[in-house]
């Protein structure tokens, strides 16, 4: 098996053990520019840890991940956290925005990260956060605005860069359906106007819908719907 | 649905003809499928005969579409009791997704591939109503979820399904 | 109603302390070893009075007084004893030759009878250290058999070095000094009061490091019992939700605290006991003690049993002001606010007050009030645990622009400038008390401190004989001594115009300087010198010249000095000869001019041998090992009641000594104390934060920046800490040294060791953090569900 032709991030054979427990058994994926595609399955077959094999945070214990042709495995920790810092952008369910800084900073942080001024960081964060319609709260900390709010100006975080790959692990997991949907659909509407690929890890169908097809993570194994079909 | 009580429904704003209920319908309610004149006449005729609506003029030219109704009395009673009536919800007992999945058991075929597949098409219809409810208007969006979230349920149904196979294997064969 | 309504509530807290699993017996271990360790440090603090007192106690009662001028008979109940204390190793060693000369002869404490010549009995220690490679120098020293051990009665600690050594002939020697004829060991009556009594200089700074120790196992313990806050908190809303109210949630929380500190004192009891034993084994500059002397007052000891666990309520009750506890979780009253600065300079301020009266009192040697003191030191170090978090707040509101790290740490400080301030407050006292300390130390360090004025370049030991030893035949001993570059051996006697043995002595005297002529050439310029000749020396002040000018007219009549201390010696008469050489006299080894008769041996009239003292100066190769124990040796070959002395440019009063290890000792364990309590809270901290770490990570963090957060947010409440103990510290010495009416002077070198150390303890704290901290960075933290 090779990627598919033209894929911007693509996995195959991914294993992967914590322990006795085996999290990913020959897990495979790949996703094209552009493309938003949801990993499924029920809790605990392995969704979360393919995102982060795919996202460099986790290294598998076997197999291969390439990103625009480059092999991740063969990176050290630095260079996949530089590749984290720079083409890809992060959306977890809770507990990733820092508590102390405003929301502004907090946006503007994985950019501050890479090394852009502070006021020049913090004038693009302002430009995500309204288009995350959230730029009224740049001033507030993120223990005094709601979950929904919060959750989009973590979404408004993970594009600052304008990543290549958004990686969105449950991003609605803590939400009621309306501000759920609402967040899904700002998440994908700005992915897409950048033309960025989303991984959305959910157990939701109606999160899910938000994608372009799906891939079905059980027992640790993968299966590319569209591909079947 | 019911079509009689909706009809009756929108007569009580006032008098129509056959025609402004039809127009009147589609639009509220008939975004998949708008109703047929013959519909329309065939279910006033019958509200005719059991004196819930009553002829309040006809145009020149004849023909039904050209009758105006108006409700009476007795037919504001009926909408109303039909409104207070809760709908049975509706239980599907029986389901060919069932049938299809316990054949598949007995034949030894792989059961979740048919039930993956059936995701698969569950997620491609919700798409589609997504990507409308994204684009319409409120009257669109609550349609669309209504549609998204039984699209929904049988979804929970399937993953439940899926992870009782086993289970459901040693039910059908013993 | 009150009362039971409190006692309810405390105990229903200290039920939950011990039922709250792992984690509730986490947080009681955690206090209690806090809290442990500080009672430990507080029964030893409240115990050294007593280990100091018995310790006089025993010096005194083993008091041989050798300075008695009285002339007392031989009989059955005297005993001749004789001084021989030296040195080897640097440590101190008690020698004291011993002859008793009747059935009746006094028995010093701690032996059960005297040794025979040749034969002494030894300290445990001593006995020890000449058993084994490290005292096989000293065997060589003392070649006598050891037939028993001297007890702990005779004795001040339990690693002092000291032995009894039988000796015949002693008496003799007796010479108001050194060697006596005694009927009782102890001090005697007739010398006055029975102790030194501290000078007041001396009780100020004990009374001050007393305070500066303590304040931080205060502070330490204060932040001990809050340990686990967070979590506590969120029990405590649990507690809420089921219905308890507020204070009763309060008296909770205190129950809990109590808990912890109640096991802490049974840890400070065993902490106590533990040390108190190794105390025994251990010695600190000389200074031992036998556990049994550490013992605390009893009312003491039932005062910080009680304290201890009364201020962990309160201090808890006073943490809890700020935070509410809600049936849905903790609310930290928002925006804390603004602290306000007047009532915490009150404090330092009322400090100054309480001192400024006694300014000037050491100069007068007054007494100072011990309550004014303790008093004023005691508020100016409150003043800075108050002021601390002011200054926190005030300065890490203004800091801003930075990279990440710094943003990441300015803004959590921010945020919580006050656990901040209060996880540094420790530390920040303990500098403040110390530079203060160090401060007094050096200013008076001059009163306390002789200069010597000796040059140790040319001479670095100096061998005192007893008068009789023969110089020429000592001298080649030591000369062949190894390690031994240069001996200059001079002898000497006093001459007058009268007989020294009446009641006021002659009135004109001068000295005889004996020596060969290498040596003679040291105290004056000779041109010429044979064995055999006298020379006549001048340059001295001029009434020293005066004296000797007349003294060494030809033909004149002289008596020589015959007296040994306060024994009379026959009178002995001498006519100076003529033409003896006139020479110029330079200054000897010790800085000394001294005019008068310049001997070569063989020109010293025989009979007057034996009135000759010599003393030696070595000159020595430093670089051979061991090299003092080898002259040590052979001075105590030539003889065992020779005095052998180290020439340093200065020497130190023993008394200061030990004050100032005593307070090295102490910011020791103190800083030790606040380092482990500064990484428990580090811990605490980033274990709540173990998500946002992972996420932060995800995204690409790099684990330096995290880690210089980590840093920067020790390192800026630590700065101003530091910066606050200086300005505290240097005006508490300052203050302190005007009281004892010591010139004020800031000693840089000793204020930066401080401020080092404190320094220090941060850097080490952030770096054993550090691998907890990168292990909590580890994506595995993302995995929850």
């Amino acid at each position: 098996m090779t990627p598919p032709p033209g894929s911007l991030l693509a996995a195959e054979d991914l294993r992967k053990a914590y322990g006795p427990t085996l999290a990913l058994d020959g897990a495979a994926f790949s996703i094209h520019p552009g493309e938003v595609v949801a990993v499924m399955g029920p809790s605990g077959s392995g969704k979360s840890t393919l995102l982060h094999c795919l996202a460099g945070i986790v290294p598998p214990d076997s197999g291969s991940i390439t990103y625009a042709g480059r092999e991740l495995a063969g990176m050290s920790d630095a260079e996949r956290s530089a590749l984290r810092r720079s083409e890809f952008g992060f959306v977890f369910q809770f507990g990733q925005l820092v508590p102390e800084l405003t929301c502004v900073e907090n946006v503007a942080l994985p950019l501050r990260l890479n090394g852009t001024s502070r006021k020049q960081a913090e004038r693009a964060a302002l430009t995500w956060m309204e288009r995350l319609e959230v730029d009224g709260l740049k001033d507030k900390r993120p223990g005094e605005v709601s979950g929904g709010q919060g959750q989009r100006v973590a979404v408004a975080r993970a594009l600052v860069t304008e990543p290549r790959v958004l990686f969105a692990d449950e991003p609605t997991g803590a939400l009621d359906s309306l501000n759920g949907e609402r967040v899904m659909e700002l998440l994908t509407d700005a992915a897409r106007s950048t033309n960025a690929a989303v991984v959305l890890v959910t157990h939701e169908a109606r999160v899910a819908a938000y994608s372009d097809r799906e891939i079905v993570v059980r027992d640790g194994k993968s299966r590319d719907m569209e591909r079947a079909v | 649905m019911s079509i009689g009580h909706t009809l009756l429904g929108l007569l009580e704003s006032g008098p129509r003809h056959g025609y402004d209920l039809k127009r009147a319908f589609d639009e509220k309610f008939g975004h998949d499928r708008p109703l047929h004149y013959g519909q329309v006449y065939s279910t006033m005729s019958r509200l005719l005969k059991h004196g819930l609506v009553e002829v309040d003029g006809i145009e020149a030219g004849g023909g039904p579409e050209r009758k105006r109704y108006a409700i009476t009395d007795a037919g504001i009673t009926d909408v109303e009791r039909w409104l207070v009536t809760p709908e049975k919800p509706e239980e599907y007992l029986q389901s060919t997704l069932y049938t299809k999945v316990v054949l598949a058991l007995l034949t030894e075929r792989d059961a979740s591939d048919i039930l993956d597949t059936q995701r698969s098409e569950h997620l491609r219809s919700m798409r589609i109503l997504t990507d409308r409810k994204r684009k319409g208007d409120l009257a669109d969006q609550l349609i669309c979820d209504h549609a998204l979230f039984h699209l929904e349920a049988d979804l929970r149904w399937l993953e439940l399904t899926a992870a009782r196979l086993d289970k459901l294997r040693e039910a059908v064969t013993r | 109603m009150k009362v039971r309504q409190w006692s309810r509530d405390l105990g229903l807290g200290l039920r939950f302390a011990f039922a709250g699993g792992r984690e509730g017996w986490f947080r009681v271990l955690l206090t209690a070893v806090g809290v442990g360790l500080g009672v430990a440090l507080l029964l030893l603090t409240t115990a050294i009075p007593n280990a100091l007192d018995v310790r006089h106690q025993r010096d005194e009662a083993r008091l041989d007084y050798t300075y008695d001028q009285t002339h007392r008979p031989k009989g059955a109940d005297t005993l001749v004893i004789s001084d021989i204390d030296g040195s080897y190793h640097g440590a101190d060693l008690r020698g004291r030759l011993v002859e008793p000369e009747g059935p009746r002869a006094p028995l010093a404490p701690g032996l059960s009878r005297y040794p025979a010549p040749g034969e002494m009995v030894v300290s445990p220690a001593l006995r020890r250290l000449l058993d084994s490679g490290d005292g096989k120098l000293l065997r060589e020293r003392l070649p006598y058999r050891v037939v028993g051990t001297i007890g702990e009665p005779g004795l001040i600690g339990s690693q002092e070095l000291a032995y009894y050594a039988g000796a015949k002939g002693l008496a003799s020697h007796i010479n108001g000094w050194q060697t006596a004829r005694i009927k009782e060991f102890g001090r005697p009556q007739a010398s006055g009061s029975s102790s030194e009594g501290l000078d007041p200089v001396l009780f100020l700074l004990v009374l001050v490091v007393f305070v500066v120790l303590l304040m931080p196992v205060g502070v330490f313990i204060a932040a001990a019992v809050r340990f686990g806050g967070e979590r506590r908190d969120r029990r405590l809303a649990a507690l809420r939700l089921v219905g308890s109210d507020s204070r009763m949630t309060r008296r909770i929380a205190a129950g809990e605290a109590l808990a912890g500190s109640l096991v802490g004192l049974v840890f400070g009891t065993v902490f106590f006991l533990l040390g108190r034993h190794l105390a025994g084994s251990a010695e600190v500059l000389g200074i031992s003690v036998f556990p049994s002397y550490l013992n605390p007052s009893p009312a003491l000891a039932v005062l910080v049993a009680l304290a201890v666990p009364a201020a962990a309520v309160l201090v808890t009750l006073f943490a809890m002001r700020g935070v509410v506890i809600e049936p849905l979780g903790v609310v930290r009253t928002a925006k804390p606010a603004r602290r306000r600065l007047w009532w915490r300079l009150l404090l330092p301020l009322g400090g100054l007050a309480m001192l400024a009266p006694m300014i000037g009192q050491g100069a007068d040697n007054g007494d100072f009030n011990e309550y004014l003191v303790v008093g004023g030191v005691l508020l100016l170090l409150v003043g800075v645990t108050a002021l601390l978090p002011w200054v926190v707040e005030a300065v890490v509101a203004r800091l801003n622009s930075g990279g990440v790290a710094w943003q990441l740490a300015v803004r959590r400080l921010q945020l919580s400038s006050g656990s901040a301030a209060r996880m540094v407050n420790g530390i920040a006292v303990a500098v403040a008390g110390a530079v203060a300390l160090q401060m007094l130390f050096t200013g008076i360090e001059g009163d306390y401190t002789k200069a010597t004025g000796k040059d140790v370049n040319k001479t670095q030991m100096q061998v005192q004989l007893q008068p009789g030893d023969a110089l020429g035949p000592a001298a080649a001993k030591f000369a062949a001594t190894k390690g031994v570059r240069k001996v200059t051996a001079l002898g000497g006697f006093q001459v007058g115009d009268g007989s020294f043995n009446t009641e006021e002595g002659p009135k004109v005297q001068t000295s005889v300087t004996v020596a060969d002529c290498a040596s003679l050439r040291t105290v004056a310029t000779l041109t010429s010198c044979h064995d055999g000749d006298t020379f006549v020396a001048r340059g001295g002040d001029k009434e020293m010249d005066a004296q000797a000018a007349q003294l060494t007219k030809p033909g004149r009549k002289i008596f020589f000095n015959t007296t040994r201390g306060n024994v009379d010696g026959p009178d002995f008469r001498w006519s100076v000869p003529g033409g003896l050489r006139q020479v110029r006299a330079v200054a000897d080894v010790n800085g000394n001019v001294s005019p008068g008769f310049l001997m070569t041996p063989a020109a010293v009239p025989h009979r007057m041998k034996s009135l000759i003292s010599g003393q030696v100066y070595l000159s020595l190769d430093e670089s051979v090992p061991d090299v003092h124990e080898y002259v040590r040796n052979t001075a105590a070959r030539v003889d065992p009641m020779s005095d052998t002395q180290m020439w340093a440019a200065t020497e130190r009063s023993d008394k200061f000594t030990s004050i100032r290890t005593g307070l090295l000792v102490g910011a020791a364990c103190v800083l030790a104390l606040i380092g482990l309590s500064l990484l428990v809270s580090q811990l605490e901290q980033l274990r709540e934060r173990k998500k946002l770490l992972s996420a932060l990570v995800a995204f690409g963090t790099r684990r330096r920046t995290l880690s210089l957060s980590v840093l920067w947010q020790t390192t800026i409440p630590i700065a101003l800490g530091l910066a606050l103990a200086l300005a505290v510290g240097l005006t508490l010495g300052a203050v302190l040294l005007k009281m004892v009416n010591a010139t004020v002077g800031i000693d840089w070198a000793s204020v930066l060791t401080m401020t080092g150390i404190g320094a220090a303890v941060v850097l080490v704290v952030t770096l054993l953090s550090l691998p907890p901290l990168v292990r909590l960075m580890r994506p595995e933290g993302l995995r929850t569900e």
